[in-house]
């Protein structure tokens, strides 16, 4: 008899444990996007999980090129994915994402109009992209090494701050930075000399150039900087998160802004879960956890931005129509510009060595 | 014949011995740098879906802007550094462990060489970024000590990258050159001593001459890594950290170039390969 009851039980165990197996792969939101942005907080995936009996399997990467190789090399492994709207494009047009129906996703309704429209998430009448949150690039300041803040660009390269500025390793902010600060268009640069020009005068007085917030805040834990061209939800969350004395400024010449959507790719498994995690990340609720907890950008959901404080800094400065003049959201560019934005920015990195 | 037909036999006999590490060689290796081969000479990566044809273009961009010259000779200059003072380091050292301490002490040093292959590299780097900077360990430390005041803030430069590199390479020279040095027989010293030469002389013409071999093999070991570094120059070096080794990883992750970053790859591979051939017989006839 003994032997019979420990092949059943085996079995039995066999076709248990393969049954688990299979229900939670079927029930997997694999999510890929930049590590400590949002979709992998812990108290959110417990949220959404709890919600809607969804396992969320965070991925990260670190440049959208990475992002784009990830989906190109693992079709079918990943269910939401995070693209910069600049990226939508590319993403489409190589086949890598499918259209969203939003008619599953309550909160799109919410999302304001300019942003869901955006030619650059719709192609065709079809939804390639659902905004999540916008945000900008432009310059925060160490406050400690500042009595009022500047409202002037010119202030990173004022030769008192000479080996304490910082800006981002990254050669296509480094131009369009330098497109601003000369007053042009930055997804039309006509005077790319003049661009050159502005930043190897900038060369001088950086420190180092940054790739991560973590390489950001350290630098102003330890007073090492004065000013730097940083991201606005990133400077929200050094100062709410971090406590770190650092303030966002806008400055009167304008900023770069983008827009961050999540998308679905092509042969994703759970498209039902990667809907129900798309309209978490949209939904006020987690918005508002998100911006007292840690400090995120500035949402694409109408509604989400209202449930702030009136007085919060994504409502009362980033919703300011002042500031919505100066701002340039950035398009789509070619590979071939991206190349030459690339050359330009290491022959600069060169010529200051 | 006869010597023929026993050297074959004993190739034979030693095949299954070699079969498992040429296997892996060739899979983990040789196929993905085959793969990287044909890849540098195409003007799209195929798993890109765009179409792609063969080109020479991502050879003649190393030699169409000076850019990638200059970085190359600043990183082979990086290269030569390093190697230099592993040598003024790792050299001493490796005398010490091997001819001057024995038993307990012996094994408690070379542990601490070993140490640093303990701990992931990036640790390293990130924990010298506390020590460098102003207002660091090293700055605190002199300023606490030193009757008046100095201004240490080596983060961010050149010397950054220096002591960081050395500090990752310097076991691999104590190692090579402890072995060499520890095989030398002590009555070779001791007779060059009775024989009325001075310490200076013993080492210049026994020991250094003996333990060439190490030395050399230390020196490759160190220099071949060195020059294509990237993370030591991005982290430690600010802005003066872009060498050739950061601008291939920039074609590999920032712009997903793979064809021009595996041609740059590979001019460097081609140049390292050509100094150290250069090099080999002139370093030979030294041993």
């Amino acid at each position: 008899m003994r032997m019979p009851d420990l092949t059943a039980l085996l079995t039995a165990t066999a076709v248990f444990t393969s049954a688990l197996a299979f229900a939670a792969k079927a029930d997997e939101v694999h999510v890929l996007n930049w590590k400590g942005y949002g979709a992998d907080e812990p108290w959110a995936v417990e949220a959404f999980e709890k919600a809607t009996g969804n396992k969320v399997v965070n991925d990260f990467f670190n440049s959208e090129q990475e992002m784009l190789t990830k989906i190109r090399t693992n079709p079918g492994l990943y269910d939401v994915v995070m693209i910069n709207a600049a990226f939508n494009d590319q993403a489409m047009a190589g086949k890598l994402i499918q259209p969203i129906d939003v008619s599953k996703l309550p909160n799109y309704a919410d999302i304001s109009k300019d942003k869901a429209g955006s030619p650059m998430l719709v192609h065709d009448g079809k939804v390639y992209g659902v905004p999540w949150v916008w945000g900008l690039t432009a310059l925060a300041i160490n406050d400690k090494s500042f009595d009022k803040p500047p409202t002037s660009i010119a202030e990173m390269w004022d030769a008192a701050h000479k080996g304490r500025v910082v800006i981002r390793d990254d050669a296509v902010e480094a131009v369009q930075f330098g497109a601003i600060a000369t007053g042009q268009n930055i997804n039309d640069i006509k005077d790319m000399d003049a661009v050159k020009t502005k930043l190897t005068s900038l060369m001088p007085q950086i420190k180092t150039f940054w790739s991560s917030e973590n390489d950001w805040n350290q630098m102003v834990a330890s007073n090492q900087i004065d000013i730097g061209t940083y991201w606005s939800g990133s400077a929200d969350r050094a100062k709410t998160h971090f406590k770190l004395p650092v303030s966002l400024v806008v400055p009167q010449e304008g900023a770069v802004a983008w827009l961050d959507a999540f998308s679905i790719p092509v042969g994703a498994k759970n498209v039902a879960g990667a809907e129900a995690f798309i309209n978490y990340m949209i939904d006020p609720k987690f918005y508002v956890e998100w911006v007292t907890k840690v400090g995120a950008p500035v949402s694409a959901n109408t509604k989400a931005v209202e449930a702030l404080p009136e007085d919060a800094f994504n409502r009362k400065v980033m919703g300011d129509p002042e500031v919505a003049k100066r701002i340039q959201f950035q398009a789509p560019i070619t590979d071939a510009q991206r190349e030459a934005y690339l050359a330009l920015w290491q022959q600069l990195k060169v010529d200051v060595k | 014949m006869a010597a023929a037909t026993a050297s074959r036999s004993g190739l034979r006999s030693a095949l299954p011995l070699l079969a498992p590490a040429y296997l892996w060689l060739t899979v983990a290796i040789f196929l993905p740098l085959s793969a990287m081969v044909f890849f540098s000479f195409m003007t799209e990566l195929p798993l890109s879906g765009k179409p792609w044809a063969f080109t020479l273009g991502n050879y003649a961009a190393f030699f169409s802007q000076s850019l990638y010259l200059t970085l190359l000779l600043a990183s082979l200059r990086l290269g030569l550094e390093v190697t230099l003072w592993c040598v003024v380091i790792g050299y001493p050292a490796a005398y010490v462990l091997a001819k001057v301490l024995k038993g307990r002490s012996r094994e408690a040093i070379f542990l601490l060489v070993i140490l640093p292959f303990w701990s992931n590299g990036l640790v390293r780097i990130f924990s010298w970024a506390m020590v460098l900077r102003e207002g660091g360990i090293l700055d605190t430390a002199l300023n606490a000590v030193l009757p008046f005041k100095i201004n240490i803030d080596l983060m961010y430069s050149y010397p950054a990258v220096i002591i960081g590199l050395v500090h990752s390479y310097v076991p691999y020279m104590v190692l090579t050159c402890y072995l060499t040095l520890q095989a030398i027989d002590d009555s070779l010293i001791e007779a060059g001593r009775s024989l009325g030469a001075s310490r200076l002389q013993v080492l210049k013409r026994v020991i250094i001459p003996l333990s060439m071999p190490g030395l050399v093999a230390g020196a490759a070991l160190i220099f071949v890594p060195v020059v294509g570094s990237f993370m030591e120059p991005r982290i430690l070096g600010g802005r003066t950290g872009t060498f050739y080794g950061t601008i291939i990883e920039d074609q590999f992750v920032a712009v997903f170039n793979w064809p021009l970053g595996a041609a740059l790859s590979f001019i460097l591979l081609a140049v390292v390969l050509v100094i150290l051939a250069v090099a080999s017989p002139v370093l030979r006839r030294a041993a």
